[in-house]
C-alpha cells in the first residue's frame, strides 16, 4: 500500500474524527457545564440547596460515568437511529459520544467550581448579588482556567472514544485503523494512523495548556 | 442604625445543636464605630453575618437604618429581591478580603456597581473615585495577587463603599494584617466614619482594635453580650471586664499591704494625682504597673499601685482618689455588681 493510496484515506479519516470529536465536545460542554454547576448549587449548603434534585442528578451522572462506553454505544443504537436516522457513520457516532461525555465533563466542572473560595460567593451575596450574579460573575470566571483544563481532558477522552466508535462502524481514524490494520494486516498503515492520532492528541493538549497558562498568568502578573 | 432584638441562631450539624447566638440585643447608633469583641467561637461572625442576613437567624429581628431585614427576607431560603436591594446599601469587608483574582482592582470595585445596574462609564468613574478615596489611585489595573495585604483590604473597603452604604460591616478585617498595616487600615475606617458619617460595626478578637477606633464596644461570650456601652463609660465602670482587658494590670500585693487599681479617664489623666496622694497623705506609693492610651480622643488608662497597710487602714487615701473623679478598685475584694454581670455568660 503506497502513500498515494494512504493519503486520501488519512485525510478523510482525520476529517471524520475531528467532525465527531468537535460536535460531541460542543454538546458535552453545553450539557455538562450547567449540569456540573447544578451539582454544586443544589448540594447541601449551596445557593439552590435541594437534596432530591442533587441526589437525582448525582445518580444520573454516576450511571453515565460507570457504563463502559462500548456498551453504552450499543445500548444507544435505537436512540441514535431515532435522532439521526441511522446508527452508522460519523454523524451517528456523535450521539453516544456526546451522551457519554456529558457526565464526564459535568464531574470535572463540578470539581472546578467547588474549588472557588466560598468567601467570594459570600462577598457577592453581601453586595446584593443573586444566584445568576454568583454563577456568571464569580463561579465561572474564577474557575475558567480549571474549566478549560477539564475541557481539554474531555476532548482527549473523546478522541479515544471516537476511535472505539470505529469498532461499530463510526468512521474516522478508528475505523481506518481497524479495517486496514486488523482485518487487512496493513501494519505500516496502522502505525501511521496511530501516529496521526498521537499528533492530534498532542496538539489538543498543547493548545489547552497554552490557554490555561494564558488565563492563570493574567491573574499573577497582570 | 443597627438594632437586633433577641437574636438567636442555632446550628444543627451532625445531629448536634450549637447555639451560636443566645438572645443578642445590639444597638448601634448612627455614625459610631461599634466594636464587638470576644474569643474565638463566641459567636461574633455569626452575629455580623446575621446583620445582613447572610445567615438566617433562628429567631429575633434585625433592623438596619429603619428597615426590618428579617421581615424582608421572608420564609424562603433564597434571598429575594427586597433583601438583595437592602444588601446593596450595607457594605461588608472580610478577614481574607474575598477579592476576585480574575478581575483587576478596578473590576473588583465595579462588581457591586454591575449588580446595581450602572453603565460602563458610570462604573469606571465611580470605581476610580473610590480608589482615590482609599489611596490606591495608581492600582486600578493591577490584579489582587500583586497587592500587599493592606492594599487588598483597601480595595475591599472601596468595593464595600461602592453602593454608598450608610453601614459598613467588618468581620475581623485586620486580623490577617501586621500591626503597622492594621493601624493604617483602622485609621482609614476612622476617617471614612468621620468624613462620610459611616456607621461601622466591626468584630474583632483584638483589644487594640477596640482601643484604636471604637466609640462603643460589646463583649461577647458564649453567644451572649455580657457587657456593652460607650468605651469611656465602660472604663469608668468598676469591675468592667472590658476595661480590665483593654488595660490589663499585673502585680500582687506584699503581705499587709493594699493593691489599688485606678482608672483615669477624661480630665483626670493629666493631673498629678499620685504625687499629690503621696505628699498630702504622707504615704509611700509604689507603682506596680500602668497602661495609658488614647481611646476615642481622650487620654485614658489604668494604674495599679500598692499602699502600705491593709485596705481598712487606707480609707482616707481611697476617699481622696475617688474625690478626684477616678475609678478605684481593690482587686481581689468582694465582687462588685459589674463583675457579677460579666460572669453571667460564663
Ligand atoms: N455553619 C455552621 N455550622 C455549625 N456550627 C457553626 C457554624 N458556624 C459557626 N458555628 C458554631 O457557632 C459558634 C460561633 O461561631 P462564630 O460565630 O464563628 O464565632 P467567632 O466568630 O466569635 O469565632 C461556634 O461554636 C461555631 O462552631
Ligand atoms: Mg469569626
Amino acid at each position: 500500500m503506497g502513500w498515494d493510496q494512504m493519503r486520501p484515506l488519512l485525510e478523510q479519516g482525520t476529517i471524520d474524527t475531528l467532525y465527531m470529536v468537535g460536535w460531541s465536545t460542543l454538546i458535552a460542554a453545553l450539557g455538562g457545564l450547567p449540569l456540573g454547576i447544578l451539582l454544586v448549587l443544589t448540594d447541601r449548603g449551596g445557593l439552590l440547596a435541594n437534596t432530591v434534585v442533587n441526589k437525582v442528578l448525582g445518580a444520573v451522572v454516576n450511571v453515565g460515568r460507570s457504563l463502559p462506553f462500548i456498551i453504552m454505544m450499543v445500548a444507544l443504537i435505537p436512540f441514535t437511529r431515532w435522532v439521526v436516522g441511522t446508527a452508522f457513520g460519523p454523524t451517528a457516532a456523535i450521539v453516544p459520544l456526546a451522551i457519554g461525555a456529558i457526565p464526564f465533563f459535568a464531574r470535572l466542572v463540578e470539581t472546578s467550581v467547588r474549588e472557588v473560595d466560598h468567601g467570594l460567593v459570600e462577598a457577592a451575596q453581601a453586595m446584593g448579588g443573586g444566584t445568576w450574579t454568583v454563577v456568571l460573575k464569580v463561579l465561572l470566571p474564577q474557575s475558567l482556567a480549571s474549566l478549560v483544563a477539564g475541557l481539554t481532558t474531555t476532548v482527549i477522552a473523546l478522541i479515544g472514544y471516537s476511535a472505539m466508535a470505529g469498532a461499530v462502524g463510526g468512521g474516522g481514524l478508528g475505523t481506518l485503523a481497524l479495517t486496514y490494520g486488523h482485518q487487512r494486516f496493513e501494519t505500516d498503515f496502522m502505525y501511521i494512523i496511530l501516529a496521526v492520532i498521537v499528533v492530534i492528541v498532542t496538539i489538543v493538549q498543547l493548545l489547552g495548556d497554552g490557554v490555561v497558562r494564558l488565563l492563570t498568568r493574567r491573574k499573577r502578573t497582570g | 442604625m443597627i438594632t437586633t432584638t433577641d437574636l438567636t441562631k442555632v446550628y444543627h450539624s451532625r445531629g448536634r445543636e450549637v447555639t451560636a447566638l443566645d438572645g443578642v440585643n445590639l444597638h448601634v447608633r448612627p455614625g459610631e464605630v461599634f466594636g464587638v469583641i470576644g474569643q474565638s467561637g463566641a459567636g461574633k461572625s455569626t452575629l455580623i453575618r446575621c446583620v445582613n442576613l447572610l445567615e438566617r437567624p433562628t429567631s429575633g429581628t434585625v433592623t438596619v437604618d429603619g428597615t426590618d431585614l428579617t421581615a424582608l427576607a421572608g420564609r424562603g431560603k433564597r434571598a429575594g429581591r427586597p433583601l438583595r436591594e437592602a444588601r446593596t446599601r450595607i457594605g461588608m469587608i472580610f478577614q481574607h478580603f474575598n477579592l476576585l483574582s480574575a478581575r483587576t482592582v478596578q473590576g473588583n470595585i465595579e462588581l457591586p456597581l454591575e449588580i446595581l445596574g450602572l453603565t460602563r462609564r458610570e462604573r469606571a468613574r465611580k470605581a476610580l473615585d473610590l480608589l482615590d478615596l482609599v489611596g490606591l489611585a495608581d492600582k486600578a489595573r493591577a490584579y489582587p495577587t500583586q497587592l500587599s495585604g493592606g492594599q487588598k483590604q483597601r480595595v475591599g473597603i472601596a468595593r464595600a463603599l461602592a453602593g454608598d452604604p450608610k453601614v459598613l460591616l467588618s468581620d475581623e478585617a485586620t486580623s490577617a494584617l501586621d500591626p503597622e498595616t492594621t493601624r493604617s487600615v483602622l485609621q482609614l475606617l476612622r476617617d471614612l466614619n468621620r468624613q462620610l458619617g459611616l456607621t461601622v460595626l466591626l468584630i474583632t478578637h483584638e483589644m487594640d482594635v477596640v482601643k484604636t477606633v471604637c466609640d462603643s464596644a460589646a463583649l461577647m461570650r458564649d453567644g451572649r453580650i455580657v457587657e456593652s456601652g460607650v468605651v469611656s463609660d465602660l472604663l469608668a465602670t468598676p469591675g468592667s471586664t472590658l476595661a480590665a482587658e483593654l488595660f490589663p494590670l499585673t502585680g500582687t500585693a506584699g503581705t499587709g499591704r493594699t493593691l489599688v487599681d485606678i482608672t483615669f479617664h477624661g480630665g483626670s489623666a493629666g493631673r498629678p494625682v499620685i504625687s499629690q496622694l503621696a505628699r498630702d497623705h504622707d504615704i509611700d506609693v509604689s507603682i506596680l504597673g500602668a497602661a495609658m492610651d488614647t481611646v476615642g480622643d481622650a487620654q485614658v488608662g489604668r494604674m495599679r499601685i500598692e499602699l502600705p497597710g491593709r485596705p481598712e487602714d487606707n480609707d482616707r487615701a481611697l476617699a481622696f482618689l475617688r474625690a478626684q473623679g477616678l475609678t478605684v478598685e481593690i482587686p481581689g475584694a468582694a465582687a462588685t455588681p459589674g463583675v457579677a454581670l460579666s460572669k453571667e455568660g460564663a
